[in-house]
């Protein structure tokens, strides 16, 4: 990027510097430590020069927003066009609670709805399950119905909101209940938009909410990519998420890279399915997590678009350049989050949505500052979406696209982060592909070990966290924390009790064994899906009958 | 109000099960009266062991077959094995993750033991903690070893049956063929037998158990049983060949040659570390240990002649001055 | 006789599947020297307190992220005390408000360990409290 001799006049003239006015200080004093590295375990130097991106070429490697590949951003006018999607993940008690946080959220300038599901529908059971027992609403809406589904959509037109639903293995049951509340609306379904997750090899590395072995989830994940992109065409069919796997401990360049892998896992799947890439690539999307160390995100996302370009182009011979794009949804540092003198929260969260503004998202959750505590309240929400409002309008971030870029720093730690994932990415082309590596354990054990390194960080005190190591006090226990009615699981059961007592027991019995005699075969299973759950089958049911016909998964556990 | 623990074990009472097996497990001198009463109730189930490398699938193997022995009505105990790290004394035992399910059929009953340093796959007091759960009774006792290195040779003297899994994909087989992990199987699964290479391995072991048959009769031929343990494929035959090595065994008397070798061995090595016990406590109470050490490392002492001098003061035989 | 040796179980009650602090934990405690049985995911009651009848356990480390605390352990300690498991030490931790603790500890609870706490705190404790 630069001319030699100019490149030679800054490395002489660095070199004054070190021998120099650098020497006389450092001979006087140290510094604060003898290496200085990213909560990733990234090296810094001391400080960055034109000599770091001395072979930084521009066209190739960063070009131009909306283009190829893609490493300033995947729209042309980013935040001066449209801000990014202000998505509250909200959900708890029943679904006409939620119903009511939802219509709140839309009325403070949110643009778009998340849902959460409390975890009995995550996991595929209903409300009255034995598994069930304390956990009704406990972290999301209990929804075990389209009964349930439509009273969380109440008043809510779908063909004017966004929606993405937070679930997994069980995703084709919830994604049904919500295209036939969408119909119960009027709206057809090419109008309805929104994400669900649907990523089961990320519940399988670190979630933990998996219910069938790989293969046979694997078919229904890719059941769902078919179906929406025949009958769905604004739905994006599947978020692979790297949140998760952040969460659980990785490093940034993992959580990139291991989302990567699970990227082309799916992508692989559906080529096998025989879709042609370019038909589905551009509705695969991605959720990431963001940490507080605001240049090594903004490196990582920008290294992550770069690398998933390649990967598209070059692995799969996509040529539309939407199966390109890395777009994705981003969600701030739950683990960040501390119990302790939990108002610093704000402060952390504020870094983080201003690295994710800075990294290019499309959409954006921020977490409230009392999050380690329970669930967030109503004040805890709005001061987060504000958060998402400040950066937008106050910080300037939104002004040019990609602000950070050629910045020495920021260049080369992009680069770094990208060689780290292509260097993953070999390794597990080498052990037989993402789902051997996981089988292995390999993705998981080198998860654990970034955890395990950062936890022995904190408690020798190398790494500094303020509240938890450093800058204690003591506190009053914190008030007003919001709680879910125990009651509620006997509620919900009632609900179900009524709801099966007067449903139409020969069209939901017929429904249902259609939908097994479906699964066993290489059917798509979506329409019969769709058809049992309009019969009133419940998650529960639908997800039994897989569990039947599939069995369920175990998992390993690598420690 | 004093509890016989060894009458509780012969009703099958999980509690003393597993109080006993931490007994022995801790070397505890109430174990040894325990086991005396429980001996002669031993000896009445079939023991099965389960080896190979370490991500072979062999606590999914374990579960599947356990389901299978007790949809046959038989019950099932199951003792799981994981390495003791050598540097921190400490275990991470992580079997029972696949077994979730089998946590609360009172027809089974599952212990996770550390190796704490004893070598071949097993923990020193495996063979003790088969005693309590065949006292108990349990109809079909399984012994899944560490999994680790090539050495696990110890299962093959206390199963009757010894199962080696194999994987494809996973190191080099052949490198296992000359360590002697291969000579212990009586059967031979290969597991995740789906995943490309399955059929390559399956011709490796065949080819390898020809070649040995040429060279060495046995009346046995271990059969090859195909499996997907995680979509139970393959089971019913693994639990089949399990039956047909069993009768082969009764129908030939090698299974009453396997145990009364067994006994031998078992026998003489309570001996030999009961006697290393008494001599190491009598050695350590009196200091003379510490001195012995630095005598030798100070050159006045040799240990051969050290030994010669203490066994001969501890035990005096005919024969022997 | 030999070295008597902890033996812990570590169990996630409920269906919360946020494992990474009782991974953590049970490398921990294996790296004190303890023998550590890890459960899985998605245990219930019965099923954890059988597993500690089983392993003879000394020590039950519960892990709940999920809120269903109230719930979950005070059931943990009742299906122990049912199969007359009465000297076992049991400990909590995950996201547990402050206000919680006072109900969980007359439970049977021994301690609860918040976000944040150090491992060595947990260690010592159970060093200290587990029956001899």
């Amino acid at each position: 990027m630069f001319d030699k001799n100019e490149l030679e006049k800054i490395k002489q003239k660095k070199e004054e510097w070190e021998k120099g006015t650098l020497e006389k200080t450092l001979s006087k004093r140290g510094e604060q430590r003898k290496e200085f590295t990213s909560i990733s375990g990234i090296p810094y130097k001391r400080c960055y020069t034109p000599l770091e991106v001395a072979d930084l070429d521009y066209n190739n490697q960063l070009g131009y927003p909306g283009e190829y590949p893609y490493t300033r951003g995947v729209q042309p006018t980013m935040y001066r066009g449209r801000y990014w999607t202000m998505r509250q993940y909200a959900g708890f008690g029943s679904a006409k609670e939620t119903n009511a946080r939802y219509r709140y959220l839309l009325d403070q300038g949110q643009t778009g709805l998340s849902v959460a599901f409390h975890l009995p529908t995550q996991a595929g059971y209903d409300s009255d399950h034995p598994l069930s027992m304390g956990e009704v609403g406990k972290v999301g809406a209990a929804i075990d119905s389209i009964e349930d589904m439509r009273v969380l959509f109440d008043q809510i037109p779908l063909d004017k909101v966004t929606t993405s639903m937070t679930i997994n293995a069980p995703a084709t049951a919830l994604l049904a209940m919500y295209l036939a509340v969408a119909e119960e609306q009027g709206v057809s379904w090419d109008k309805v938009g929104g994400t669900i997750q649907n990523d089961v090899l990320k519940e399988i590395i670190c979630r933990g909410q998996y219910i069938y072995p790989p293969k046979p989830t694997m078919r229904l994940t890719v059941d769902l990519i078919e179906f929406c992109q025949k009958q769905v065409p604004r739905w994006n069919s599947i978020s692979i998420s790297g949140y998760h796997i952040r969460e659980s401990g990785s490093t940034a360049a993992q959580e990139m890279a291991f989302t990567i892998a699970d990227g082309i896992a799916y992508a692989q799947a559906c080529v096998e399915r025989g879709m042609d890439v370019d038909k589905f690539a551009g509705r695969l999307s991605f959720f990431f997590n963001c940490f507080t160390n605001v240049i090594e995100e903004v490196a990582k996302f920008r290294a992550g678009r770069r690398y998933w370009a390649k990967v598209m182009k070059e692995r799969f011979g996509a040529k539309d350049p939407r199966s390109m794009m890395l777009r994705y949804h981003v969600q701030t540092g739950g683990v960040t989050l501390t119990a302790q003198q939990p108002l610093n929260n704000i402060v952390r969260v504020g870094l983080q949505t201003f690295a994710a503004a800075l990294g290019g998202c499309q959409s954006l959750h921020t977490n409230s500052y009392d999050e380690a505590l329970c669930l967030p309240t109503q004040e805890a929400v709005t001061v987060a979406l504000r958060t998402q409002q400040i950066v937008a309008e106050e910080s300037g971030a939104t002004l040019t696209i990609d602000p950070l870029a050629g910045c020495y720093l920021i260049e080369e730690m992009t680069d770094k982060i990208e060689a780290e994932i292509d260097e993953y990415i070999k390794k597990i082309d080498e052990i037989g592909g993402t789902l051997t590596a996981i089988d292995q354990g390999y993705i998981q054990k080198e998860i654990q070990n970034s955890s395990y390194r950062f936890q022995k960080e904190i408690e020798s005190g190398d790494r500094v966290y303020v509240g938890i190591n450093k800058y204690t006090m003591e506190e009053e226990p914190p008030k007003n924390l919001l709680k879910v009615d125990m009651a509620l699981g006997e509620i919900e059961a009632e609900k179900l009790k009524k709801l099966r007592a007067e449903r139409d027991q020969g069209a939901w019995q017929k429904a249902l064994d259609h939908l097994r005699e479906v699964s066993k075969t290489d059917e798509n299973v979506m329409p019969a899906v769709i058809e049992a759950v309009k019969a009133k089958a419940t998650v529960g049911e639908v997800c039994d009958v897989w569990r039947d016909v599939f069995g369920e998964y175990r998992p390993k556990e690598f420690i | 109000m004093t509890i016989d623990y060894a009458e509780e074990v012969l009703k099958g009472s999980p509690r003393a099960v597993a109080r006993v097996i931490t007994w022995l497990e801790n070397d505890d001198e109430r174990a040894k009266a325990c086991m005396e009463k429980l001996y002669p109730h031993t000896g009445n189930s079939y023991v099965v062991g389960i080896t190979g490398a370490p991500g072979a699938g062999k606590s999914s193997l374990t579960d599947k077959l356990t389901h299978h022995f007790r949809s046959n009505g038989l019950t099932v105990g199951i003792v799981a094995v994981d390495p003791t790290s050598p540097f921190t004394g400490g275990a991470i035992l992580g079997d029972r993750v696949r077994m979730s399910e089998l946590t609360n059929d009172p027809g089974v009953f599952i212990r996770s033991m550390a190796t704490r340093g004893f070598l071949g796959g097993l923990s020193q007091a495996t063979g003790n903690v088969v005693k309590v759960m065949q006292a108990s009774g349990k109809d079909i006792i399984l012994i899944e070893t560490v999994g680790v290195g090539q050495d696990e040779v110890e299962v093959m003297r206390i199963a009757d049956t010894t199962c080696l899994i194999l994987v494809p994909g996973l190191g080099d087989v052949i490198q296992s063929m000359k360590a002697g992990v291969m000579e212990i199987a009586d059967i031979y699964a290969i597991n995740k037998s789906d995943l490309p290479g399955a059929h390559q391995l399956c011709a490796e072991v065949t080819n390898r158990l020809s070649q040995d048959s040429y060279f060495k009769k046995k009346a046995w031929t271990p059969p090859i049983i195909q499996t997907v343990a995680t979509e139970d494929i393959g089971i019913s035959e693994l639990l089949d060949s399990i039956t047909s090595h069993r009768n082969h065994q009764v129908e030939t008397g090698s299974l009453l040659e396997k145990r009364r070798e067994r006994t031998r061995q078992e026998t003489l090595q309570m001996i030999h570390y009961e006697l290393f016990r008494i001599i190491k406590k009598h050695l350590s109470e009196n200091g003379r240990m510490d001195k012995m050490i630095e005598a030798i490392l100070s050159n006045k002492e040799n240990p051969y002649s050290l030994m010669e001098q203490i066994v001969s003061e501890c035990i005096r035989l005919p024969g022997k001055s | 006789m030999a070295e008597k040796k902890i033996k812990i179980i570590v169990a996630k009650p409920g269906l919360d599947g946020h494992d990474r602090g009782a991974k953590l934990l049970s490398r921990i405690f294996a790296e004190a020297g303890m023998e550590v049985v890890y459960t899985g995911l998605r245990q219930t009651p019965e099923m954890i307190a059988e597993t500690a009848l089983q392993e003879d356990a000394d020590v039950v480390g519960l892990s709940s992220l999920s809120g269903v605390h109230n719930y979950f352990f005070p059931m943990v300690v009742k299906t122990l005390k049912g199969k007359g498991l009465d000297d076992v030490l049991i400990v909590g931790g995950g996201i547990i408000p402050k206000e919680d603790i006072p109900d969980l500890k007359k439970a049977g609870i021994a301690e609860i360990f918040g976000p944040g706490t150090k491992t060595d705190e947990i260690v010592d404790f159970i060093k200290k409290n587990v029956r001899s």
